[in-house]
């Protein structure tokens, strides 16, 4: 039977059990969705923006592990794509994004809407097709599907020319297809694996480093057994958070410049660091040359890439994570290390984590003049006093199970450092591009995934807006996300940057900056005006549900009401200690045992 | 040190840009890269030539191969290998200079392609390092343009860059055979 190009595609989506589409239509891909129109099986999710459909696939595939799928139109549709499309790839996100382009004919002739997407996206994609011939269409569909969630994951795109969604021809879309120049390794080299647990029954200081891939490969169940079997402390990366509980005490927290003192001590004292789906990334080892200098290093990665790239790795592994723990899981033995488990605890008890002023004052500073003159007082930002540390202990105490997304910066760290993660795919976060507004129409994706659980954004103020556009996705769709702001009025890592590393010259940091500001502001003060937007009155503009909190007493009863509301988005605007910032902290280009703990004390 | 690396890819549209950005996005040094079809229509060579220290040669070794369209990356600087490269020439030649050049050209095997009123056009092959000398001896006579087609490189005896299915390790062994290369 002879079908159109746009009948295959929909083919193709059925036989791939997608039941979700983010996307934004434009002039090219209207006969695609044409073809959506009179679907039931598949529920088309408009976003507001090109970048919040890519990123709402990616919370969608990042929550579950299915592929997310966007589809929007050519040109500047697709180019809106871009920032989403880098993101996944750098966290490895299985997803598929499909683009509309100018037909055939027009391509290169500088058509109208159009552009080289494929070009554009080769170096942030893990593959990408143009399709010339709609006989290939069928294969390169299924090719793209294949790619994308397997070996290591990535975003796959397929650029679509309109006269080839229209165009009639073959029906066929193939159950299987073979990649010559693509056969990951699944399985670990048997010797390899002997060799990795003959070196951590040996060690004497062993350390697990775990990272994303555990959750993409689906490892996290077998890897708590080989924790349980062996006794070995784990460190993890950012992305690596929730693989093994954040209360077992065994776990030692996040590693890097803004990881935990005991696991920063104990990267740094180990004599065997056991790297599983990680990367050695720089924000986790800092300085590589005082990065592990102790230890022996093995590592298991899907990716050859990333093995022996940053650190020389004594025992290589390629292959998932999960297949290679369920080879070396009957081989390990518990070490004895009863003086390593003694230093680690003496080590916690020194240092546990704590958000501080930077001005090293330690109690939480209060206003109680500003919170007397009232909410519209209290709205001038110089005031804010709440802790974001206990704003954040508050929602883990009240949704202690929520799939939880953020934004970049402060709020991304601080949610590392104080939520206590339990659950696989419960944190959603851009880790490696560290893109600002990726958490909350993130969140949305996720949401959509998983309508049974509560999903969260801790976002900032600063990064909430660059992708707010999505309420109208979340009150359109009844989705219940809350998103928690962090209101601070800065963009708050940056400030915390200039603060610590450039004489406090908050230059374009602080989002209350306008004409009456004097020349050179070095912090908040009297001269500080209204915080704008209001985000009480924006999320109800949108329909949504908005909220405004000031006193750390009502950061419960506003997350308890929030927690009740089924059908809506929720805004909840906590105003924050302005200057608060991220602590402990290692110095850009500092070793990872040389942290900062707040100004002047250094560890 | 320098690398020669023999490739077999997919003969797709942009394959060439994927390399060529591969290098340069990442910041590789790419001295030379050359491509042709095969007597597959559907698979093309590509050898190129780039230096690095060990580490680096070692990271283009696997992002090439992380490429979906590529399908193999044999390095042939450690192998007893065959490198040839082209050029044409073209010198400022008198009438009263022909001589000269034409005998140089003999001790180069070079071919005179073309002989106008004061110039000749030469084609020479060989390793570059031939190349390079040629144009040195034929600088005197001014060289008015040379064009160099890159290197292209062949393994010695009957090996293939593309073994016969059956007679290729598991993927898995081999990638992990060429850490262990590594690491040795």
């Amino acid at each position: 039977m002879k079908i159109s190009g746009a009948e295959l595609f929909i083919k193709a989506l059925k036989a791939e059990g997608v039941k979700h589409l983010f996307g934004f239509p434009g002039g090219v891909v209207i006969p695609v969705f044409d073809a959506l129109y009179s679907e039931t099986e598949i529920q088309v999710i408009l976003t507001r923006h090109e970048q919040g459909a890519v990123h709402a696939a990616d919370g969608y595939a990042r929550s579950t592990g299915k592929t997310g799928v966007c589809l929007v139109t050519s040109g500047p549709g697709a180019t809106n794509t871009v920032t989403g499309i880098a993101t996944a790839n750098f966290d490895s996100v299985p997803i598929v994004c499909f683009t509309g382009q100018v037909s055939r004919s027009m391509i290169g002739n500088d058509a109208f809407q159009e552009a080289d997407i494929v070009g554009i996206t080769r170096p942030i994609t893990k593959h990408n097709y143009l399709v010339l011939d709609r006989k290939d269409l069928g294969r390169i569909l299924k090719e793209a599907f294949t790619i994308a969630n397997s070996g290591r994951p990535g975003p796959v795109l397929v650029d679509l020319p309109k006269d080839v969604i229209l165009e009639k021809g073959d029906d066929e879309y193939p159950a299987k297809v073979s990649i010559r120049g693509y056969n990951p390794v699944l399985k670990g080299h048997p010797n390899q694996i002997k060799k990795a647990a003959m070196e951590l029954k040996r060690a004497k200081n062993p350390l697990f480093y775990i990272g994303g891939g555990i959750h993409i490969a689906g490892a996290v169940e077998i890897f708590r057994k080989a924790v349980k079997k062996t006794g070995v402390p784990v460190v993890h990366s950012l992305m690596g958070i929730g693989a093994l509980p954040g209360d077992d005490p065994l776990c030692l927290g996040m590693l890097g410049m803004h990881g935990t003192y005991v696991a920063n001590m104990a990267v740094t004292g180990a004599d065997l660091l056991f790297g599983i789906g990680n990367r050695f990334d720089d924000r986790a080892t800092g300085d590589l040359s005082k990065f592990a200098p102790e230890a022996k290093i093995v590592h298991i990665d899907q990716d050859p890439v990333s093995i022996s790239r940053n650190v020389p790795v004594e025992v290589p592994i390629v292959g998932d994570a999960r297949l290679v723990l369920e080879q070396l899981l009957p081989l390990l033995e518990a070490p004895k290390i009863n003086d390593w488990i003694k230093q680690i605890d003496k080590w916690k008890e020194e240092h546990p984590l704590e958000a501080r002023v930077g001005r090293g004052s330690d109690a939480p500073k209060t206003n109680k003049a500003g919170a007397a003159r009232g909410a519209e007082a209290a709205d001038r930002r110089s005031i804010g006093h709440l802790r974001p540390d206990r704003v954040i202990q508050t929602i883990c105490e009240v949704f202690p199970d929520a799939i939880i997304a953020t934004e970049v910066g402060q709020n991304q760290m601080w949610t590392s450092q104080f939520f206590t993660f339990r659950h696989p795919r419960s944190l959603l976060t851009s880790g490696g591009l560290g893109t600002m507004g990726y958490g909350f129409p993130a969140a949305i994706g996720a949401q959509i995934a998983n309508p049974e659980k509560r999903v969260i954004d801790i976002a900032g103020d600063g990064s909430i807006q660059m992708n707010i556009q999505e309420l109208a996705t979340a009150v359109y769709n009844n989705l219940p996300v809350i998103v928690t702001i962090l209101n601070n009025g800065y963009l708050g890592m940056v400030r915390q940057w200039q603060e610590l590393f450039f004489g406090k010259r908050y230059s374009s940091t602080c989002l209350m900056t306008g004409a009456a500001c004097p020349p050179q502001c070095k912090g908040p003060g009297d001269h500080c005006t209204v915080y704008r937007p209001d985000f009480v009155k924006l999320a109800e503009a949108y329909g949504a549900v908005g909220m405004r909190v000031f006193e750390e007493k009502d950061i419960k009863p506003a997350l308890t009401e929030a927690g009740k509301i089924k059908d809506r988005p929720i805004f909840i605007d906590f105003i924050v200690e302005r200057e608060f910032n991220v602590f402990p902290m290692v110095a850009p280009g500092a070793g990872i045992a040389e942290m900062i703990f707040s100004e002047g004390r250094q560890g | 040190m320098t690398h020669i690396f023999s490739m077999l890819v997919e003969n797709h549209q942009g394959v060439l840009s994927r390399i060529a950005g591969l290098f340069a996005g990442r910041g590789y040094n790419l001295e030379s890269i050359t491509a042709g079809v095969t007597t597959d229509p559907q698979i093309s060579r590509i050898t190129l030539v780039c230096e690095g220290d060990d580490n680096v040669i070692d990271q283009i070794k696997k992002q090439l191969n992380k490429l979906i369209d590529v399908i193999k990356v044999n390095d042939l600087s450690a192998l007893p290998s065959l490198n040839r490269e082209l050029a044409l020439i073209k010198v400022r030649a008198k009438p009263n200079q022909r001589g000269e050049i034409f005998q140089v050209a003999d001790v180069f095997r070079a071919r005179v392609l073309d002989v106008g009123i004061d110039s000749m056009v030469l084609e020479v092959t060989g390793s570059s390092e031939k190349i390079d000398n040629f144009a040195a001896v034929l600088l005197p006579y001014s060289i008015r343009e040379i064009a160099r087609s890159g290197l292209i490189s062949m393994e010695r005896g009957k090996k293939q860059t593309t073994e016969p299915e059956g007679q290729r390790k598991g993927a898995s062994e081999k990638l992990n055979d060429d850490f262990k290369i590594t690491i040795a």
